[in-house]
C-alpha cells in the first residue's frame, strides 16, 4: 500500500472518515505519521475550544475576584482554587462519575426533555473539564494583571471623563490583557499539553477513535518500540506548539502596538502558572 | 480490624461503615497515599538535582555539554509531559534489559526481530523468580526516574533563569577578587541564586504534586487504582456489597490534593519569606522597612 492512500485511508480516521480499522500489520513509518497527524485533530479541538470558552469565563472570573462584593468575590476564590489546588487527571475522573450518575432518559424540564447522555462522551465532557480548568488558571493570571494596571492610566482615563463600562472598556481591559498576555500564552500552551490527558481519563475513547498519543501509544504497545511512534507524536506538538507561540505573539504585537519598542518577542517562561 | 466485624452482614449503619472503611484492601489504599507521599520525597531531591546539572550544563564553556543543556531544558516547552511518562519507563526498561542481555546472555540472536523485543530469561528485569515487592519496587524505580527526567527539566529551566538573574556586578566582583570560576560559582553564583529561583520552584513542587495521579497509567498500584478498584460496584458476592462509589473515592482524593497544595501554599510563603531577608529584591526591602529597628 502506497503512502498516499494510507494517507486517504487514515489522515481524517480519528473524526471518523475512512478506514474503520486501525493498521493490523506493517506499521510503517508512513501509518504512524499519518495516524498520529490525524489524533492531533482531536487535540487541537479540545485546546482551540477550551481556549476560547475558558478565556471569556477567565475574564468574568477574574473580576468577579477583584469585586468589593463578598458574594461574588468568595465563589470566584473557590472556583480558582478548587481546579488549581487539584489535579486535572482527578478532575477528568470525577467530572465523569459525577455525569455518569445523571439519569439516562435525560432531565424532565418544564415539559421538555433534556438529553444528557451525550456528557459522559470525551468530546463534550472532557471539553467542559478543560474549559473550567484553564478558566481557573486565566483567572488567576487576568486578576494579577488587573491589579497591576497602572494608577496613573485609571486616573487619565477620569481626567478624560470615562466611567464605568466605557473606562473599563477602553482603557482597564485592553491594559490588563497587555500586561497578562506573556503569562497567558504559557498557560495556552499548557492546556494543549494537557489535552493529551483526555484519552487516559475515564472518558471513553470511542471506537478506537482517539487523539494523538492514543494512536502512538498503540504503535508502541505493538511494536514494543517506543523510540518511533513517541518522538513523532513529540514531533507534532513541538510544530503545534511553536505556531501556538507564534499566533499568541502576533496578538502580543497587536495589545503593545502603541508602545514603541515594547513588543518584544514572548519569552516563554514555564511553570508561573500551573 | 475491630473485633465485631466478624460477621459484615449482621451490621449496621456506622458500625458497617467502621468495619468497611478498616477492611485490608482499604489498608492498602490508604497506603497506597504513603506511596504518593515517598514518591514525592524521592523525586523532589533528585529532579533538584537534574535540574542543577542541567542549569549548570547550560552554562557550561564546552559546546557540546551547553548544547546538551540547551535541549534539556527547552524539553518543557514543545513537548507534553505525559509524553515522557509514557516514553521513559519502557526506553529505561528496554534500556537496561538490552545491556544486561549482552552481557548475561549467550546466544546470538538479534534482540529486537521484527516488531518483538526478545531478551534471554535471565536478562529479564525483574526476573520472573523474584519476590512480588520487587516488581512493586522495580515500577516504582522507574516512575521516579521518568518523573526525576521530566521535573530535572522544568527545574533546569528555572535555575538556569535564576543564575541569568544574579546580577552581573556580584560576580564580576568576585571576580576581581581572583576567585576561580568554580569558586565564584560555589561562594557568589549558588547561595544568592536561590531567593530568585523560589518562585519557579515552589511552583514546579506544586506541578509535581498535582503530577502524582500519573502513577497509575505507568502501572504503580497508587491511589487512583485503589480507588477505581474498591468505588467499583460490590455485588451480593463480596462481604460489603455496596453500590458504585467512585465518585465518593475520587472526591476523597481530590480533598487530599486541596489539603496538599494548601499546606504547601502556607510553607512556601513561610520559605520565601525566609530568604528574601536581606536580599537586594522588592521583597527583602519590605522585610527591611517592616523590621523594627
Amino acid at each position: 500500500m502506497s503512502c498516499l492512500q494510507t494517507i486517504q485511508d487514515y489522515a481524517l480516521r480519528s473524526i471518523g472518515y475512512g478506514e474503520r480499522l486501525l493498521p493490523r500489520e506493517g506499521y510503517d513509518l508512513c501509518q504512524q505519521f499519518t495516524l498520529i497527524g490525524s489524533g492531533l485533530i482531536w487535540n487541537l479541538y479540545f485546546a482551540v475550544l477550551a481556549l476560547s470558552f475558558g478565556f471569556v469565563l477567565a475574564n468574568a472570573v477574574a473580576l468577579a475576584k477583584a469585586s468589593g462584593n463578598r458574594w461574588l468575590r468568595g465563589p470566584a476564590n473557590g472556583f480558582i482554587f478548587l481546579f488549581r489546588g487539584s489535579p486535572l487527571f482527578i478532575q477528568f475522573f470525577i467530572a465523569y462519575e459525577a455525569l455518569v450518575l445523571l439519569p439516562r432518559a435525560g432531565i424532565d424540564v418544564m415539559g421538555i426533555t433534556v438529553q444528557t447522555s451525550w456528557l459522559t462522551r470525551a468530546w463534550a465532557g472532557a471539553l467542559i473539564v478543560l474549559t473550567l480548568n484553564t478558566a481557573a488558571y486565566s483567572a488567576q493570571i487576568f486578576h494579577g494583571a488587573l491589579m497591576s494596571v497602572p494608577k496613573g492610566d485609571v486616573e487619565a482615563a477620569d481626567a478624560y471623563g470615562m466611567t464605568g463600562w466605557t473606562r473599563f472598556r477602553r482603557v482597564i481591559w485592553p491594559t490588563m490583557m497587555r500586561l497578562a498576555w506573556p503569562s497567558y500564552t504559557n498557560e495556552a500552551i499548557f492546556l494543549f499539553h494537557a489535552t493529551t490527558l483526555v484519552y487516559f481519563s475515564g472518558f471513553p475513547a470511542f471506537q478506537q477513535k482517539g487523539d494523538a498519543l492514543y494512536y502512538a501509544s498503540y504503535f508502541a504497545d505493538r511494536t514494543f518500540n517506543p523510540f518511533v511512534a513517541y518522538p513523532i507524536a513529540a514531533g507534532y506538538f513541538i510544530l503545534a506548539t511553536l505556531a501556538l507561540i507564534w499566533a499568541f505573539g502576533r496578538v502580543n504585537r497587536r495589545l503593545n502596538r502603541h508602545l514603541p519598542g515594547a513588543a518584544t518577542r514572548i519569552r516563554y517562561r514555564p511553570l508561573m502558572t500551573r | 480490624m475491630f473485633s465485631y466485624c466478624a460477621d459484615p452482614s449482621s451490621l449496621e449503619g456506622l458500625v458497617w461503615l467502621s468495619c468497611y472503611l478498616t477492611t485490608a484492601t482499604h489498608m492498602m489504599f490508604y497506603a497506597s497515599f504513603g506511596t504518593v507521599l515517598l514518591l514525592l520525597a524521592i523525586t523532589a531531591p533528585i529532579a533538584l538535582l537534574f535540574g542543577f546539572g542541567g542549569a549548570m550544563a547550560l552554562r557550561s564553556r564546552i559546546a557540546p555539554l551547553r548544547w546538551f543543556g540547551g535541549i534539556y531544558t527547552s524539553m518543557v516547552r514543545g513537548v507534553p509531559d505525559i509524553i515522557f511518562f509514557l516514553f521513559v519507563p519502557i526506553a529505561l526498561d528496554q534500556g537496561f534489559e538490552w545491556v544486561r542481555h549482552q552481557i548475561l546472555c549467550d546466544s546470538d540472536a538479534p534482540v529486537r526481530q521484527g516488531n518483538d523485543f526478545v531478551v534471554c530469561a535471565a536478562a529479564k528485569l525483574p526476573l520472573n523468580s523474584a519476590a512480588p515487592w520487587v516488581h512493586d519496587a522495580y515500577g516504582i524505580f522507574l516512575a521516579v526516574i521518568a518523573f526525576s527526567v521530566v521535573f530535572g527539566a522544568f527545574a533546569a529551566n528555572v535555575l538556569s533563569g535564576a543564575m541569568a538573574a544574579v546580577p552581573r556586578a556580584q560576580l564580576e566582583t568576585a571576580e576581581a577578587y581572583g576567585m576561580t570560576p568554580r569558586q565564584v560559582n560555589r561562594r557568589v553564583l549558588i547561595p544568592q541564586m536561590w531567593t530568585y529561583a523560589l518562585p519557579g520552584l515552589s511552583n514546579l513542587w506544586m506541578i509535581l504534586i498535582k503530577a502524582t495521579p500519573l502513577l497509575f497509567i505507568l502501572g504503580v498500584e497508587d491511589i487512583v487504582y485503589w480507588a477505581r478498584e474498591l468505588g467499583g460496584s460490590k455485588t451480593s458476592a463480596f462481604a460489603y456489597p455496596h453500590p458504585d462509589w467512585r465518585l465518593y473515592y475520587f472526591l476523597g482524593i481530590l480533598v487530599f490534593y486541596l489539603f496538599m497544595t494548601w499546606i504547601s501554599e502556607r510553607v512556601l510563603g513561610r520559605v520565601t519569606r525566609r530568604l528574601s531577608r536581606g536580599q537586594a529584591t522588592m521583597g527583602g526591602e519590605a522585610l527591611r522597612k517592616g523590621a523594627p529597628a
